[in-house]
């Protein structure tokens, strides 16, 4: 089965429904794995205590909110070059996961903040960045609603993630540059430069889990998109049949 | 070129005669920085040091307001379909009726900016930094403006959504604005960097602004 099969959205559903189950397995024994790892196994940090647990939540849902975005960016190129409305439910269903993921970052972020900084947020340029990311997700989430028509909509929000992924690296580099000039820059600086493998190993494993954890979810509300554009679709039909 | 002319002084000329555009957008510029000092008090060691910051908010916000009739206007009268129709690119058309906008929103900002000063108790160079970064910085905004306004356009509830589209996409132009003006107050670094850095943002504007509207345009009105 090429790629071109998937693209037929009745063969990805029927793929979907087959692949799902053993995603939700496959996750669900990752992320015991995992979190026995971080909790139970992982020492605590000689400076930070146990807080550092947080850190095993906190870097997988921040690098899945960056991953989001490009998952996104590659939907929209599917939008635009191609007009595949299964790119366009590719990126419909990645707005929202991406969205919890940042704002899921951003939470345990000043939740490990609070007791590492005596803040619940400061204008760190990491801190920031992700913030201003967490801005550009509900732009696109607020967008993706103002526009009735679906496949309209595609087109627009595909439009702004990609301006979004051209402009989200010069906003992080002009965040940097800002925080640096407004403060001392060491104020978050995660480890040495390299972490001890008794932390990065259960770390990587929690970051599989999320990564299993972003394929299903983002499967299963792709399958509920088509299904839902397929609802929709009838109830059109119905509509002007009954007129 | 003559088309691209025809249009810029079409816009320009429909832009005074109507009225609401740029006496409205001073008037707010105006009126946001009346609103500081009731906010932060008469203190007038504190609003010169936070002057430029204020000024390039106030023109930051001011330069929004009129964005969401850009397009909006010429599509509801049809002259969007007559120019998408027409021989010319429609990134260049795009471009023209942004500087147009430009010409009679963002640069009577950046004019009234050295008054507004004056009310901050600026001195001469701060107010001359001000005035020069925001010289420089509002056509990146404007530049900006019309990818939200292209996509908004057939929205008949734009203008909030504009701005929550195009505001985060601004922060860079904000950050090296300000930066830029307020090394003439108090600077950790040289005028130089945070300008020519200004100016490349400007640059990279008028790139991505025109491609990416007109892309919006014309996949939002097919």
């Amino acid at each position: 089965m090429g790629f071109a099969d998937l693209a037929n959205p009745s063969r990805f559903l029927s793929l979907a429904e087959r692949a799902l189950p053993w995603l939700v397995v496959a996750t669900a024994a990752v992320f015991a794995i995992g979190l026995y790892q971080a909790l139970l196994v992982a020492p605590d940090d000689y400076q930070q205590g146990a807080t550092v647990k947080i850190m095993f939540i906190h870097v997988p849902n921040a690098w899945l909110a960056m991953l989001c975005w490009t998952v996104m960016s590659i939907a929209a190129l599917g939008t635009l070059v191609w007009r595949h409305p299964l790119a366009d439910v590719a990126a419909k269903a990645a707005a929202p996961l991406g969205t919890a993921f940042t704002f899921l970052c951003l939470v345990t972020g000043s939740l490990w903040g609070r007791p590492m900084w005596g803040a619940y947020w400061v204008w760190d340029g990491r801190l920031t960045s992700v913030l201003v990311l967490f801005l550009m997700y509900l732009a696109v989430l607020a967008l993706w609603r103002t526009i009735e028509d679906p496949s309209r909509a595609a087109r627009a929000v595909a439009i702004l993630t990609l301006v979004g992924a051209i402009n989200l690296p010069i906003i992080k580099f002009s965040v940097d540059w800002w925080a640096t000039l407004h403060q001392p820059a060491s104020v978050f600086r995660m480890g040495a430069p390299t972490i001890h493998p008794a932390i990065l190993v259960p770390l990587l494993i929690m970051g599989v889990a999320f990564m299993l954890l972003f394929v299903t979810l983002h499967l299963a509300a792709m399958r509920n998109e088509i299904l839902r554009r397929r609802v929709r679709t009838l109830l059109l039909m119905q509509a002007q049949a009954g007129a | 070129m003559s088309a691209l002319a025809a249009l810029l002084v079409r816009d320009i000329r429909l832009a005074v005669r109507l009225g609401g555009g740029a006496p409205i957008g001073v008037l707010f510029f105006l009126i946001v920085v009346t609103l500081v000092p009731f906010a932060l008090g008469p203190d007038l060691g504190l609003l010169r040091r936070i002057g430029p910051a204020i000024l390039w908010l106030g023109a930051l916000l001011a330069s929004l307001l009129a964005l969401d009739r850009l397009f909006a206007a010429d599509y509801e009268d049809g002259s969007l379909d007559l120019i998408l129709m027409s021989s010319v690119p429609l990134e260049l058309a795009v471009a023209a009726k942004a500087v147009a906008h430009w010409l009679t929103t963002g640069l009577p900002l950046v004019i009234a900016s050295p008054v507004l000063g004056l009310f901050l108790d600026l001195d001469p160079w701060p107010m001359g930094a001000v005035a020069l970064t925001l010289l420089i910085g509002t056509p990146a905004l404007t530049f900006i403006g019309t990818v939200g306004a292209a996509l908004a356009v057939t929205l008949r509830r734009g203008s909030l959504i504009v701005a929550v589209l195009i505001l985060p996409l601004t922060i860079p132009v904000l950050i090296f604005g300000v930066a830029a003006a307020n090394t003439a107050i108090v600077g950790p670094v040289p005028f130089g960097p945070p300008f020519t850095i200004l100016c490349g943002l400007t640059l990279i504007s008028f790139v991505i602004g025109p491609v990416a509207a007109a892309a919006a345009l014309r996949h939002g009105l097919e």
